[in-house]
């Protein structure tokens, strides 16, 4: 009764989903809420196809969706219309193709750092040498080696953080999901963790989904960024990044980044705060 | 400007000198009171007595008699109520459907008096060793797995939906996550749990018992014995604290991961 396992249908429309290499494809989602007061549409109509190897952000006015639309990605939250695709199959749960960074802090605590990046890969019985490998890759792409054997509650915000992307890479997921990970982080560790981002991504070429609120950060990592509109949210607009590929901290303050963050900036819509 | 009090930290020391100096003043109250005769003897015995008759009864062996025969029973009686209630409580706590079934009777149950199941329960088991048992099963049973649920559903949602994007299935997820993560509020909960256990021994011990702690408690009523009476509470406060100093010595051993 409890362990009744689904199995994915191959998606009936995916001749769409398969021009140009899609990894992720959403079409038409809809979401509603239904509560005593009645039903409540969050989203409706949001289409957005991401490309193998793209970064892409997702920004929006508070309470826009975006974070639910990521989770709709992920398989954690059900979507009331439409579909969401994953190379060539609906998407009716979360699963290890779709690795997870969250805004709070999920490492394992009875683990140790090490053991967190292994742990999916043991579920995959991953051989024993292979798994120390992939681990040892990771903590060093973190800059964390020292700390392999420590206890989570030893790190700071941001090393936390920093093995949770290592925990969702090292499992080499189709796509990088990430949900304002870097929210509640000082403005320092945020920024170093934006650049980490970048050069990881660089070098590794996930495809990534990255939920933000921080327009700075969008166009600062992504290669595309899509812009939600307030509630019920559906996507405003789809703006390509065309900035340097190798990115440091300096871009911030080049005119090509203001211009596009500008950009964006004016395409949020604004719900002023009424003077009484 | 106020100095900040509410709350402010003290040393380890000054708490542990605090905490002696109730104990000492509560023997003192207990002293005076008794022995300048505010409070008749037979009501309130002097300490000295009670310690005198707690001297005599571990000489002639009785005491250490009842102590192992009343462990005895709360060790079984609990052991029963953990080898069901946590399976049940982690089941409930993880599947609505199976709360849907286990929580409204438990909650129900829980509100009855222990005491007044005793009389059924020797019509069901008899008066032997098991109808002791099985008070204090019935008295932590009903409690135990409404807590455990509670610890299961303490694990944090992104610690659960972190796993399964790490690719766990719906057992891996209770064994791999919610189990680990939830251990350490378990045993906290276990800690409280033995507590009440030994509450729940006179209770046991009133079913046509004649050994055991709740019953030497019992039978000195009878005879008037309040230094025995005395003895018997304060015993069953000591043994009932020491096991729970050591239950939160082994949790602290057993999670140098908990922050």
């Amino acid at each position: 009764m409890f362990f009744k396992k689904k199995t994915a249908e191959p998606a009936q429309n995916h001749i769409e989903a398969n021009l140009a290499n899609s990894k992720i494809y959403v079409k038409d989602v809809k979401k509603v809420y239904s509560s005593a007061k009645g039903e409540t549409l969050a989203m409706t109509g949001v289409n957005l196809n991401v490309l193998e190897n793209e970064f892409v952000c997702i920004v929006g006015p508070s309470g826009c969706g975006k974070s639910t639309l990521l989770r709709m990605i992920a398989g954690l939250d059900e979507i009331s219309g439409g579909q969401i695709v994953i190379q060539d199959k609906n998407i009716i749960g979360p699963g290890p193709d779709r690795g997870m960074v969250f805004q709070s802090y999920t490492l394992f605590p009875w683990m140790s750092v090490g053991d967190n990046i292994r742990f999916g890969l043991k579920l995959k019985n991953v051989p024993k040498e292979k798994q120390e490998e992939i681990v040892d890759k990771y903590l060093k792409i973190i800059g964390l080696e020292k700390f392999k054997d420590s206890y989570p509650k030893e790190l700071s915000g941001g090393m936390k953080q920093r093995v949770a992307i290592a925990r969702a890479l090292a499992n080499s997921p189709e796509v990088l999901l990430m949900d304002e990970p870097f929210s509640a982080l000082d403005p320092q560790t945020k920024a170093d963790m934006q650049v980490l981002m970048r050069q990881i991504w660089q070098v590794e070429k996930p495809t990534v989904i990255f939920v933000t609120h921080d327009i700075d950060e969008a166009v600062f990592l992504s290669s595309r960024i899509f812009v939600l509109t307030a509630r019920p949210g559906t996507v405003k607009r789809d703006i390509p990044v065309y900035l340097p590929h190798e990115r440091n901290l300096g871009l911030k303050d080049t005119e090509e980044f203001i211009r596009i963050r500008r950009e964006v900036n004016s395409l949020i819509d604004r719900n002023p705060i009424q003077e009484n | 400007m106020i100095k900040i009090k509410i709350r402010k930290g003290i040393s380890k020391r000054k708490y542990t000198a605090l905490a002696t100096i109730a104990f000492l003043a509560l023997l003192a109250i207990w002293t005076i009171a008794s022995s300048l005769g505010f409070v008749k003897e037979i009501f309130l015995p002097n300490p000295l007595k009670v310690l005198s008759y707690f001297v005599q009864a571990v000489k002639d062996g009785s005491l250490w008699e009842n102590t192992k025969v009343s462990v005895y029973r709360i060790t079984l009686g609990f052991v029963y109520a953990m080898a069901l209630g946590i399976p049940a409580g982690i089941l409930m706590g993880s599947f609505k459907k199976l709360e849907a079934l286990i929580r409204p009777i438990c909650e129900f149950i829980r509100y009855m008096p222990v005491p007044a199941f005793v009389p059924l329960i020797m019509v069901w088991v008899g008066i032997g060793e098991s109808a002791k048992i099985t008070v204090i099963f019935i008295g932590t049973f009903f409690q135990l797995v409404l807590m455990v649920a509670d610890d299961a559903m303490s694990v944090p949602d992104d610690l659960i939906n972190a796993g399964y994007t790490l690719g766990t299935g719906t057992g891996q997820t209770i064994f791999k996550i919610i189990i680990p993560a939830m251990l350490p509020r378990l045993m906290e909960t276990l800690r409280m749990m033995i507590g009440w256990a030994w509450t729940y021994l006179v209770s046991a011990e009133l079913v046509a018992a004649n050994s055991g702690l709740g019953y030497t408690i019992l039978k000195s009523q009878r005879f008037l014995k309040t230094d025995a009476i005395f003895a018997g509470i304060v015993l069953i406060g000591l043994l009932g604290l020491a096991t729970d100093r050591i239950f939160a010595f082994i949790n602290k051993k057993l999670f140098p991961w908990t922050e």
